[in-house]
């Protein structure tokens, strides 16, 4: 049975590894690759590597780091940030990397999502998702609040700090029909906060769509892998900050869902 | 040296690296002449099945691969690798190269259709496609060369649409569950091939390459 995917993320800004809390305060956190192999070494089932600072001029340290990153750890990760044409998928791809992960791009040319994926097959091309539930007043809906939010949330992209219009869950709908093969799911409200994963939302984006979709967001207690990965109905969950700061390690997380009956590798 | 044939499928550093990393002397290339030359062949590769034949035919490979599995050199498939020994897919109505009769299938499943494990863990998802993740092999031939040290059950590395039904089913040296059973890893004679991706599938997965290597 396919397991659950516990996966750490890693923001690179200039070929390091940086933190923050909602893409601001960055602090700096070390080299990719030495954390890319604790993280393997700890049972990690995926890395991802969000470039959150990706310039066309610092393109080649993206492509480097990931080539320094295949040399040693031979697990799937993925590489996000600043990719824009379907030259940047291939150069990734050739890397050794497995998995590219588009926001922006796809948002401002959606055809690019269907020329990767008929050129590079779906299964590498992840589309990332920043969604932001609107502050609406209370509808004269009977439905709750906050059903109501999840279904008007909202598309951000160029790391958060610009709207959309776009709503979530038709594109959520959208880049699976022009040929994503995953979807990288961000809650804008909870990334950083150690709340949870946005549920709701999660659940919403991920019965919608026929694809896997990878929760991130908010996570701050191991009870909130257990929420997103049942109720969420997420497929891979994503956390940066509790396993950088070693809050718990990989193999914590994963005894801690084997032991709730959840399929995990370990 | 083991030739690992690059036909614009992407995976291919991965591929060299773990060779690499055991010391096998590894030759990425397009070339005919390498091919011919190389004592094992490895063809890599994700992406769409159509696209991957074509990018084989325009290089003209495919008469190397071909006279190389002949010939009785090793042969190992990887992902679409092994797709495109068989007959046909349904990716693009695409011909293969034909060495296995049976044809390539899409995951098919009706929405709502719960895993098939036992008892499903609350909540538990729809089966989503791509098969992506961590799945575990259950192992139809042990004797075979490249499972040695590789325990029934293991867990491997999965990323694909459409899978590859053999018509000869003594050629399936795994299977592995995801809705249906279906023929992870074959083996006939010199002609190996997986659907996971050993490259990616850690400890296990680079014993098996390692066993390759050894062949």
């Amino acid at each position: 049975m396919l397991a659950k995917r516990i996966i750490p993320c890693l923001d690179i800004k200039d070929g390091r590894v940086v933190k923050g809390v909602n893409f601001v305060n960055l602090r700096d956190a070390g080299d990719p690759v030495e954390n890319a192999l604790i993280y393997d070494k700890e049972g990690a089932d995926e890395l991802v590597f969000l470039d959150i600072a990706a310039s066309y001029e610092k393109r080649q340290t993206v492509f480097d780091m990931a080539r320094r990153v295949a040399d040693v750890a031979f697990m799937p990760f993925c590489v996000g940030g600043g990719i824009r044409t379907l030259d940047d998928i291939r150069q990734l791809l050739n890397a050794g990397c497995d998995k590219v992960s588009i926001n922006t791009a796809a948002i401002k040319d959606p055809s690019l999502i269907k020329k990767a994926a008929l050129k590079f097959g779906s299964q590498c091309i992840v589309v990332a998702i920043d969604a932001k539930r609107r502050s609406f007043e209370r509808s004269y809906s009977s439905r709750s609040q906050d059903d109501f939010s999840v279904e008007k949330s909202e598309v951000y992209i160029n790391g958060g700090r610009t709207p959309t219009g776009i709503n979530a869950l038709k594109w959520a709908k959208k880049v699976e029909r022009l040929g994503a093969g995953e979807i990288l799911l961000t809650s804008m409200d909870r990334d950083g906060t150690k709340d949870g994963f946005d549920i709701p939302l999660t659940s919403a984006v991920s019965t919608a769509v026929n694809i896997p979709v990878i929760a991130s967001g908010g996570c701050g207690k191991l009870e909130h892998f257990y929420e997103v990965l049942t109720r969420g109905m997420a497929d891979a969950a994503l956390a940066a900050s509790v396993f950088h700061y070693k809050e718990f390690t990989i193999r914590q997380v994963k005894q801690y869902l084997k032991e709730k009956g959840i399929s995990v590798r370990c | 040296m083991i030739a690992i044939i690059d036909y614009g499928m992407g995976n291919l550093g991965s591929v060299a690296k773990a060779f690499s990393a055991m010391g096998a002397k590894v030759s990425v290339t397009e070339d005919p002449d390498v091919i011919y030359k190389a004592d094992k062949i490895v063809l890599p590769g994700v992406g769409a099945f159509r696209y991957a034949m074509d990018s084989l035919k325009k290089l003209g490979l495919i008469p190397a691969i071909i006279k190389n599995i002949e010939s009785g050199k090793p042969y190992l498939g990887l992902c679409l690798g092994m797709q495109i020994l068989f007959e046909k897919s349904d990716e693009g109505r695409a011909k293969g190269l034909g060495i296995f009769k049976g044809k390539v299938i899409k995951f098919r499943f009706s929405k709502n259709q719960n895993l098939t494990s036992a008892k499903p863990p609350e909540g538990a998802n729809n089966l989503k496609i791509p098969h992506m993740g961590w799945n575990q092999i259950k192992l139809n031939i042990t004797k075979c060369p490249l499972l040695k040290g590789v325990p029934d059950g293991s867990w491997m590395y999965f990323v694909h649409s459409y899978y590859a039904a053999p018509k000869d089913g003594s050629i399936v040296a795994a299977t592995t569950n995801y809705g249906i059973e279906f023929a992870s890893m074959i083996w006939k004679d010199n002609i190996y091939a997986t659907q996971f991706h050993p490259e990616k599938s850690q400890g296990l997965g680079m014993e098996l390459l390692e066993n390759f290597v050894k062949l």
